[in-house]
């Protein structure tokens, strides 16, 4: 068999794509994927090609989802749904230590940090910026968090360059997509026509060159023409962006308009309901809990997802100290899109769009940020404590 | 070492259906757990045998209706050391709160052959409105995980960890498809208090406002969302009127609703 390398651009056809998912399983992996349920694309486990939403698409709006048919057969013909892949590697709910009481004493035992492989199926080039970013926010420090190092390490990322973009996505304007530049183990572009339904396969490191080398009889190494009518797909990708947002000095914008009246605005707007944070693939708070046993014996300890729009959220001694709906929307944009940079060093935002599509009532942080742009400096009237 | 005598636990129905009652009885054996620490000296749904108070932990289920309920309140708030009030009824006035927007004699002459037996308050309201409350547990029913929270928290002198964030959050973490933006359906998700774990959107229903407001609604811009979604306002009105209807943020709701008149 000829040797598969890193580097290396094959071509899959779309009828050995059940054989791709063998060679994944095969390889240890168990497949995390696009899948239809409950009128959306979600992720979860992919064990047969029929479980990818094949011939599904999905059109985005401001606080709009809707499922729609396409006329091919596409297996990626679909933006970012409600899910994104922080579910897998930083659960909305974890135990991450039980402690018990031992003769006088007590012994605290660290949650088991095993599992299995999972390869992620279907990756975008924004949600891979993503997962650059919480692994600064979770193992860039100091001090790692050992729950999310331990799956991030076994983690294979299968990675699709977007036919299309959606309602709502600007990666362009983030400098994060559609076009996939580093960090996945395998690249795939999804090209339906001229020609028969096949994929571009690009090996990005020597784990997923394992996994192409599992494929009997080998794939053919990409022609001149696949290579190009790839790179034709992701430029007519890159200017059919649903949203833009002018990034030039963005921190220095919200940090000097923090009056601006456009906050009140959008607070009339916004429902407090934390949507766009649980949505968000890059906003990692949470909140952590002591769960007692009821004969106090034993206690766990338990971390959950939380979001700085939940009035508890910033509660110090008895009342919160963000207690309006203005300084709590304030609070997230200018963090994702501003001081983000002083903690991370890169903007905290992707260009996804989930914020958008999943926010009941449609609140853009692209408009938003165009309305402060447009009138910068404008103090409100009214000010004061909020 | 001495044994310290074990807290005393009292449980009190004022106008109710039981239903939060009947969700104490269900923790089973966790009940056995917690019997086993506390001494449940009052619970007449439970047990006939009752023990004199003064209680440590009283449970209240129930709104006040009548002149009787107004009196027995204070006795009860009298020999508790900590009382919380239990569900929809006690905390916010119950689905017999309608009343509080209506001529209850005209429901009592509708509702009941000899009406002249019935002496009852022209509004039902919550406990707090009588008595001072330490804790509150929404819902209708309470969720049994709550409760459990409650009374491990007492057993343990801390403060219950019982949130009061949204729905939307919880749905969230479960996994659910938000039923609002993938298929327009109506859902007041995002201006009530979590507790139920987000159980009708799982099953793509819209939520009903069981757990009562949230900590910081935003009525007007749910009204407005509503409104957006095609929701005629009686319909509207009425979402907001079912067993927390007295709660202040959906009586705001449904009374600003009334004034638009219907649609
Ligand atoms: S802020 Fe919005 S658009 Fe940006 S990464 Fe988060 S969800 Fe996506
Ligand atoms: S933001 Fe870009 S990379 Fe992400 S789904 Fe949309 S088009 Fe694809
Ligand atoms: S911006 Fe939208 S999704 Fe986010 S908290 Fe406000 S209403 Fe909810
Ligand atoms: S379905 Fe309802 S509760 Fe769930 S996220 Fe949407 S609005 Fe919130």
């Amino acid at each position: 068999m000829g040797e598969v390398r890193v580097g290396g651009q094959y071509v899959l056809d779309r009828a050995r794509f059940p054989e791709f998912l063998s060679a994944l399983s095969a390889c240890g992996y168990d497949v995390v994927g696009p899948t239809v349920r409950d009128s959306a694309i979600v992720y979860d486990r992919i064990e047969k090609l029929d479980d990818l939403p094949v011939g599904w698409t999905d059109r985005q709006d401001g606080g709009k989802y809707r499922l729609e048919r396409r006329s091919d057969e596409a297996l990626f013909g679909y933006n970012v749904g409600p899910f994104s892949w922080k579910r897998f590697l930083f659960p909305p709910r974890e135990r991450l230590w039980t402690a018990e009481k031992v003769e006088g004493s007590f012994v605290v035992r660290p949650e088991p940090t095993g599992g299995p492989r999972l390869a992620f199926l279907g990756v975008r080039a924004c949600e891979l910026a993503a997962l650059d970013m919480t692994d600064k926010v979770f193992q860039g420090g100091p001090v790692a968090d050992p729950g999310y190092r331990a799956r991030r390490a076994r983690i294979l990322k299968v990675a699709v360059q977007c036919g299309q973009a959606g309602g709502t996505c600007f990666c362009v304007s983030m400098g994060t997509g559609p076009g996939v530049r580093s960090g996945a183990d395998l690249v795939l572009t999804e090209i339906l026509s001229p020609g028969p339904h096949r994929f571009l396969l690009e090996v990005g490191t020597p784990l997923g060159a394992e996994v192409v080398a599992r494929l009997a009889p080998p794939l053919s190494s990409a022609a001149k023409d696949e290579e190009g009518l790839a790179r034709g797909i992701v430029e007519r990708t890159a200017g059919s962006m649903g949203r833009r947002m002018d990034t030039g000095g963005i921190r220095d914008l919200l940090r000097t308009n923090l009056e601006h009246p456009r906050w009140e605005i959008v607070a009339a707007r916004c429902l407090s309901c934390t949507n766009c944070t649980m949505v968000c693939p890059t906003c990692f708070c949470s909140s952590q809990e002591e769960v007692p046993s009821l004969d106090a014996q034993a206690v766990e300890r338990w971390r959950r997802w939380d979001s700085c729009y939940n009035l508890a959220f910033t509660e110090l001694h008895g009342t919160s100290v963000r207690k309006s709906g203005l300084s709590r929307y304030r609070q997230w944009m200018t963090h994702k899109l501003g001081t983000w940079h002083d903690q991370f060093g890169t903007s905290g935002c992707v260009g996804c769009g989930r914020c958008i599509t999943w926010c009941p009532v449609g609140i853009d942080l692209t408009e938003e940020v165009a309305a402060i742009r447009a009138s910068p400096g404008t103090i409100t009237t009214k000010g004061g404590s909020r | 070492m001495s044994i310290p005598r074990r807290p005393r636990l009292a449980v009190w129905k004022f106008a109710s259906c039981d239903g939060c009652q009947l969700s104490v009885l269900d923790l089973e054996d966790d009940l056995l757990a917690i019997a086993g620490r506390i001494e449940i000296a009052n619970f007449r749904e439970a047990s006939s045998a009752v023990v004199e108070g003064p209680y440590d932990l009283s449970l209240v289920e129930g709104s006040v209706t009548t002149v009787e309920d107004v009196r027995r309140i204070k006795e009860v708030r009298a020999e508790s050391r900590v009382l919380v009030t239990i569900g929809a009824c006690a905390t916010a006035g119950g689905v017999q709160a309608l009343r509080n927007f209506a001529d209850v004699e005209e429901f009592t002459r509708a509702v009941y052959a000899h009406p002249e037996y019935i002496r009852t308050l022209a509004t039902s309201t919550p406990i707090a409105d009588h008595v001072s409350v330490d804790f509150e547990l929404r819902g209708c029913p309470i969720s049994k995980a709550q409760l459990l929270e409650l009374v491990s928290a007492y057993l343990g002198g801390r403060v219950p960890n019982l949130p009061n964030e949204s729905v939307c959050l919880e749905c969230k973490r479960r996994g659910n498809v938000c039923v609002v933006v993938a298929r327009g359906t109506p859902c007041l998700g995002p201006v009530t208090q979590t507790g139920c774990g987000a159980i009708c959107p799982a099953y793509q229903r819209g939520c009903y406002g069981c757990f009562g407001p949230q900590g910081s609604p935003n009525i007007p811009s749910m009204l407005r969302h509503l409104d957006y979604l095609g929701m005629p306002h009686p319909e509207v009105q009425r979402v907001f009127r079912t067993f927390n209807a007295f709660a202040p943020a959906f009586r705001a709701a449904s009374e600003a609703v009334g004034e638009k008149g219907g649609k």
